[in-house]
């Protein structure tokens, strides 16, 4: 009863192997396959932002933006607590800064950082009770804040209601806003990924991975989740902030589900749980959207049917694909199935 | 008030069936709901006002129209996913913003779309006068209840729905297939939904941002009940349906959606399983 099949091997390539150690310094070759795939995005998105027509570095301050959002879920997600609600937290920084600058007078280079913390710290206590939940159970809860939180909005009238705060100090110039923003990107990129690798982050991890065995560590796990979220709320209430400014005014549309979907999806696609896929993930989807303007509401639909698609046909995400691809030889051998004749 | 938040209650825990069924059965958090709960509203009206058929079969085949979907959702993206909770809450989200975004865009909007309340009238009941609608509302979804708990109890399907829910790898090692018991259970609940969604839309207009409020009601009362119990919902709704019943009564009826957060949080805060939850994984603490 012997058959043969084909199964798909998995090679490391030659370079990979000789790069993973500290002799990859020898050789020219070496270290641009080391170096290329880290600096050309920085460097590609340098350039971008210089030579594009000014309405595309208008799209690339939202691109962005949402960059820093997917980040701030990526690692959310990597802590275990998958957000459904991310515009929870945007528009709490969205109107918490707003209110500072309007009611307060505060100017934007200390509103936006206080509207960042007072965003953060109210989210944070906004999630508070649904900490000592795990998994799914406090992705339901983050899903419906942000949207009662809307009716709370509408009906008590507070934030100015439904027109929202409009007539906010203007960001400086687009160059430096530009600037700002992508600077803001590779902080909380690096930032997020220096502090993931860190001891203290590897407890973070540990929250997904095994909540109990933490626990049994010692640490206290709802103080630990309380840090992530107050870290990825900030994050997430920066880019509010920031928007709010940008745009000049902040209202309901800072509730809206597309800025839920929109970090979900950007990190689907491009790679759950390595900080890098989001940002590839919202490179492609964001000028997607603006390309798609048009539709209106109907592009809601698209960026949800390539969620679902992603997630059922590929579900590891764009970047690791493309990571496998750049490091490893792929190749069909014979194997033998069934049970042999010895 | 009395009558008023009572019809109030059994209007939500007629939202919660479906979602509570499904999740209780298969551990599928259908997101998709308020999609199929709006889904059915407008097949409804399609059937019965564009294609010209008689209401009970307009009715009929839109709650399986919307069945077929909810089992196919199961069958095509759920079925690679099953075990990654968090992969399933997603996709299944996805489908029910595609469903609801994709019926706004074509433009279902407005007051337009409704469709007709079953018998036009009202009685008296202690002093209060209430469309007959709502009282339709109350006896079916009693029915509704009733008939469900028998399922459950007393066919083979129902034990075995059962079976499933309570030890997958048992029911599996008895012969029955979970993947199959799972797929039932997504039709099953999105069938319940779609039943909802024809007996309470009648009384308002069908609007698409319902979905989500939907959708929110739904999860606010599995949550205050506790997720995988009947009992829990029941409670729940009661609870629900007379808070928004008192907020509107006293304070202010915009308010409602507020008094309901707040109880929300509240019982969160106190007890995290719900009232009725006895799950210990939904908790971190025991």
């Amino acid at each position: 009863m012997m058959t043969t099949a084909q199964r798909k091997e998995r090679i490391d390539r030659p370079i990979k192997a000789v790069t993973d150690d500290i002799f990859c310094v020898s050789s020219f070759r070496e270290i641009s396959y080391l170096i290329f795939p880290r600096v050309i995005p920085i460097i590609g998105l340098v350039l971008i932002s210089i030579f594009v027509p000014l309405y595309w570095k208008k799209v690339m301050i939202i691109t962005f933006m949402m960059a820093i959002m997917a980040l701030s879920w990526d690692f959310l997600a990597s802590c275990g607590l998958v957000s459904l609600g991310h515009a929870l937290f945007f528009a709490l920084g969205a109107y918490s800064s707003g209110a500072l600058n309007h009611y307060f007078g505060f100017p934007v280079y200390l509103s936006i950082p206080l509207g960042t913390l007072s965003g953060a710290f109210l989210s944070t206590i906004c999630l508070y009770p649904a900490l000592r939940l795990r998994g799914i159970y406090f992705s339901m809860v983050t899903l419906i804040t942000p949207l009662m939180l809307l009716r709370v909005v509408e009906a008590t009238k507070i934030m100015g209601g439904t027109e929202g705060i409009t007539a906010l100090s203007p960001l400086p110039a687009l160059p430096y806003t530009t600037t700002l923003a992508m600077l803001a990107l590779w902080v909380a990129f690096f930032g997020l990924r220096r502090f993931i690798n860190s001891d203290y982050g590897l407890i973070f991890n540990a929250l997904k991975d095994n909540d109990r065995a933490v626990e049994a560590s010692g640490l206290n796990i709802v103080w630990f989740k309380v840090q992530a979220v107050f870290i990825g709320s900030g994050i997430a209430a920066f880019c509010g902030a920031f928007m709010a400014h940008y745009y000049m005014s902040v209202g309901m549309s800072a509730f809206a589900l597309d800025l839920s979907v929109f970090p979900i999806a950007s990190s689907i696609v491009g790679g759950v749980g390595t900080l890098a896929g989001p940002l590839l993930g919202t490179l492609i989807l964001s000028p997607l959207s603006e390309a798609l303007r048009a539709f209106g509401t109907f592009r809601i639909v698209i960026y949800a049917a390539l969620l679902g698609t992603f997630i059922a046909v590929l579900p590891e995400g764009l970047f690791h694909y493309l990571a496998r691809k750049y490091h490893q030889i792929e190749r069909w051998v014979e194997v033998s199935v069934g049970i042999s004749g010895d | 008030m009395i009558v008023y938040g009572f019809i109030n209650s059994v209007i939500l825990a007629l939202m919660a069936l479906g979602f509570s069924l499904t999740f209780g059965i298969s551990r599928v958090a259908n997101f998709a709901h308020g999609g199929f709960y709006i889904l059915g509203g407008i097949l409804t009206w399609f059937f019965l006002m564009k294609v010209g058929l008689s209401y009970p079969i307009a009715a009929i085949s839109a709650v399986l129209i919307v069945g077929i979907i909810g089992a196919l959702m199961y069958r095509v993206l759920l079925i690679r996913l099953r075990g990654l909770e968090l992969s399933e809450v997603i996709t299944t989200f996805a489908v029910g913003i595609v469903i609801l975004e994709l019926l706004r865009s074509i433009g279902f909007m407005g007051f337009d779309y409704r469709i007709p309340i079953f018998i036009d009238g009202s009685i008296e009941i202690f002093g209060q006068y209430v469309g007959l609608q709502r009282v339709i509302i109350v006896i079916a979804g009693g029915f509704l209840l009733i008939a469900l708990y028998l399922f459950v109890h007393y066919t083979k399907i129902g034990l075995a729905f059962r079976g499933v829910a309570q030890e997958d790898h048992t029911a599996l090692s008895v012969g029955i297939n979970p993947d199959k018991i799972s797929l039932l259970s997504l039709f099953a609940g999105s069938v319940i939904c779609a039943l909802a969604a024809i007996l309470i839309l009648p009384l308002g207009s069908i609007s698409i941002d319902e979905g989500y409020d939907v959708l929110i009601k739904a999860l606010a009362v599995c949550i205050i009940g506790g997720l995988e119990s009947s009992l829990g919902v029941i409670v729940a709704s009661f609870i629900i349906g007379y808070i928004e019943v008192v907020t509107a009564m006293y304070i202010s009826s915009s308010l409602t959606m507020v008094t309901t957060l707040g109880a929300m949080l509240l019982i969160l805060l106190i007890k995290p399983s719900g009232i009725f939850g006895k799950s210990k994984d939904i908790e971190e603490r025991v």
